[in-house]
């Protein structure tokens, strides 16, 4: 038996102690996407005692976004206007008529990028306006500012971001205020939190607030959050503790901070499933409106819509598991997917179809 | 497949949308009592000893650390004899060359050729040239036939596969795929990476005096071991459970996977088998393997059980449960 095997086994016996102590069942939301895929790969899931349910959470950024938004970047494609370029993802994503962008990458008209820095060679290349999908969390907002400013530095003026950047924060304190979902205690997202540092979660801690613990991504680490969230609630607290202090700090990264906080501006949008949540958006401030793909190309609101029988908006909200879901695994499958759960590799749906339910 | 549907580079990639489109579109032209299943080789005719199968190499680049298309096609047809029990006895070889590949690189993947057929003991015996418009082929595609004899008693199919048999990993994985990836897409890995390209015949045929316990031999090419053991209980009545901690990886595959987000278990090998043998031969047949170099590393990394019918579950490091899945979605295209 492995060394990690025994920490694990202790881990998990720990867990089952103080799940025992507690007394009823538990809901822990892990909000971030990567954790939900990792929980689930390291067969986690199997390992937890009785009445602790894992609920994902709205962590995946491919999942939150609408499918208007999917809509309006097919149109824009479409019209010539612009070359669409994206992260693979997201090219996947059924828009409200089902169509995806990846039926137009054959035409060069939606293209893939695996990192921001390929936009600039793409964008000098294509001559045309170049229109980047930019999706994401406040891990990924950083590398695409980063591009846009090596843009304007190389004063290449034919690429624009079409926003949807979201913030953990804002949808954490949108989850709180609604209380129907009945979540005792959250998995905190280790690498969001690398950028925006412990300490942005400090409302979690005031009146109404639930345990959140900073989580990493090794299994122990899993295992570790969710034992320190499970003591909280036993012991009633609800209080931020960071069990990742080898990459988060109190702080965060302030580099990065500062670039999304300079560049950027909170606005209200459509999150799938959630709603307008105020504020819980990111977009870029007035001062760089000529790089605003729906200022510039005149983008209507994305509306949020669902494929018929396709219960995302309730996964993303941690309202229902995929095997509720009546086309999961049958009619929506990550080769010939209807939602975005199945789509991203983050997605709750693909993470349950590719390593199962630990049974 | 649905009414209008297209090809995709999902398809070639050896995961569950190769399978679809070999099961739903090629297969139902050819398919007749005589040659029910699909397999890597088949009789000549029925009940001949002498099994024929075909290939293609699309390998971008051609040229990688550890070799080249040349040797990879010639081998790569021959352990498709290998494992279903043949040893190679000649093979043709098929050029489709594209307009400026340059003959110099040309002479360098034939005489690789001409090595590899020397090592494996076969001949290659005839071949065509073709060349089509700069911009319309990759450079260098391959096709090749192998004809072989039957060296092996026992018939090798999945169906012979029993609830306890032993499922046996015969050398570390992941190390072709990722190779070939790092070469195409030069990432700063490629000198810890070479590929595993190998001729298989001597070790698989050291299982062959297993007899009736040598149920299944498959060589884990595209879609890796994962695509192998689901393809191996695809419909059958039982599963596999295996154990994480006894797959075979190199420390540089496992970074490097790591790094990339992918999982050695669905990257392509050249030079890695599977093999389901009853479990009470599993003790001779790692003995056999493992004093072969090839089968140094061999490993017992599962058994054949009830209770997860046309499923692969494995026990995760940490005492987890979870299940492996056929591969889907692009893996890495263009990798053989």
């Amino acid at each position: 038996m492995s060394g990690e095997r025994d920490l694990a086994s202790a881990l998990v016996a720990e867990i089952e102690k103080t799940a025992a102590g507690i007394g009823r069942p538990v809901r822990i939301m892990e909000v971030c996407g990567t954790h939900t895929v990792e929980l689930r790969r390291q067969g986690i899931h199997s390992l937890l005692p009785r009445g602790i349910a894992l609920v994902s959470g709205p962590g995946c950024p491919v999942c939150v976004t609408p499918a208007g938004y999917v809509d309006n970047a097919l149109t824009l494609a479409e019209s010539g206007h612009a070359i669409i370029a994206s992260f693979g993802d997201m090219l996947k994503v059924p828009g409200a008529t089902g169509r995806t962008l990846s039926s137009l990458s054959a035409a060069g008209r939606a293209r893939l990028v695996y990192s921001p820095t390929e936009l600039i060679g793409m964008a000098r290349a294509a001559g045309a306006p170049v229109v980047f999908l930019a999706v994401g969390f406040e891990t990924t907002i950083p590398t695409i500012m980063s591009a846009l400013l090596e843009a304007e530095k190389q004063e290449i003026r034919n690429l624009y971001l079409y926003t949807a950047f979201k913030t953990v924060p804002a949808a954490l304190r949108f989850l709180l205020a609604n209380p129907e979902h009945g979540i005792d205690g959250f998995l905190l997202p280790g690498h969001v939190s690398v950028v925006i540092g412990a300490d942005a979660y400090e409302f979690l801690e005031g009146p109404g607030g639930r345990p959140g613990v900073i989580t990493g991504f090794e299994a122990l680490d899993m295992l570790l959050g969710i034992l320190l969230v499970l003591r909280q609630i036993g012991r009633g607290t609800h209080r931020v503790e960071n069990a990742y202090p080898r990459a988060v700090r109190p702080g965060g990264n302030s580099l990065a901070r500062q670039m999304i906080e300079t560049m950027l501006e909170p606005t209200d949008e459509t999150w799938r499933g959630l709603g307008v949540i105020p504020g819980a958006a990111l977009g870029l401030r007035p001062a760089r409106a000529d790089r605003d793909a729906a200022k510039v190309f005149s983008l209507p609101a994305a509306a949020d819509a669902e494929a018929p029988g396709c219960i995302c908006a309730r996964v993303v909200a941690g309202m229902a598991t995929p095997p509720q879901c009546p086309l999961f695994g049958a009619r929506c499958t990550p080769d010939d997917p209807v939602g975005p759960c199945m789509v991203s590799s983050e997605g709750t749906c693909a993470a349950y179809f590719r390593y199962g339910d630990g049974t | 497949m649905k009414e209008g549907a297209l090809i995709r580079l999902e398809h070639g990639s050896g995961g569950a949308l190769s399978r679809d489109l070999v099961e739903s579109v090629i297969h139902p032209f050819f398919r007749s009592a005589a040659y029910p299943e699909l397999t890597d080789a088949s009789p000549v005719e029925t009940g001949s000893d002498f099994l024929m199968t075909t290939d293609g190499y699309v390998v971008d680049p051609p040229f990688f650390p550890g070799g080249n298309i040349g040797a990879l096609s010639v081998w790569g047809t021959c352990n498709d004899l290998a494992v279903c029990g043949a040893k190679p006895i000649c093979i043709s070889l098929a050029l489709v060359l594209e307009e400026g590949f340059a003959v110099a690189d040309l002479r360098k993947v034939l005489e690789s050729a001409a090595s590899a057929a020397r090592e494996a003991d076969t001949r290659i015996v005839t071949g065509d040239t073709k060349v089509v418009p700069r911009g319309k082929g990759g450079g260098i595609f391959i096709t090749t036939a192998g004809i072989g004899r039957r060296m092996c008693s026992a018939p090798l199919s999945p169906s012979r596969i029993q609830e306890g048999d032993s499922v046996i990993i015969s050398a570390p994985i992941g190390a072709h795929g990722l190779t070939v990836l790092a070469a195409r897409e030069s990432l700063p890995v490629a000198d810890a990476l070479r590929s595993d390209m190998a001729f298989l015949y001597p070790p698989v045929s050291l299982l062959f005096p297993l007899a009736e316990s040598l149920r299944f031999l498959r060589d884990a090419t595209r879609g890796g071991v994962a695509a192998v053991l689901n393809e191996a209980v695809h419909g059958a009545a039982w599963g596999i459970r295996m154990e994480e901690s006894e797959i075979p990886v190199s420390d540089e595959v496992r970074t490097v996977a790591d790094l990339l987000g992918l999982n050695p278990l669905e990257v392509a090998n050249e030079g890695v088998f599977v093999a389901v043998v009853g479990a009470r031969s599993e003790a001779a047949a790692l003995r056999a393997l493992q004093a072969h170099p090839l089968g140094r590393s061999a490993r017992c990394v599962g058994h054949v059980t009830a209770g997860n019918a046309g499923t692969v579950l494995m026990t995760t490091k940490i005492g987890g449960t979870r299940r492996v899945d056929f591969p889907r979605g692009l893996l890495l295209p263009r990798i053989c």
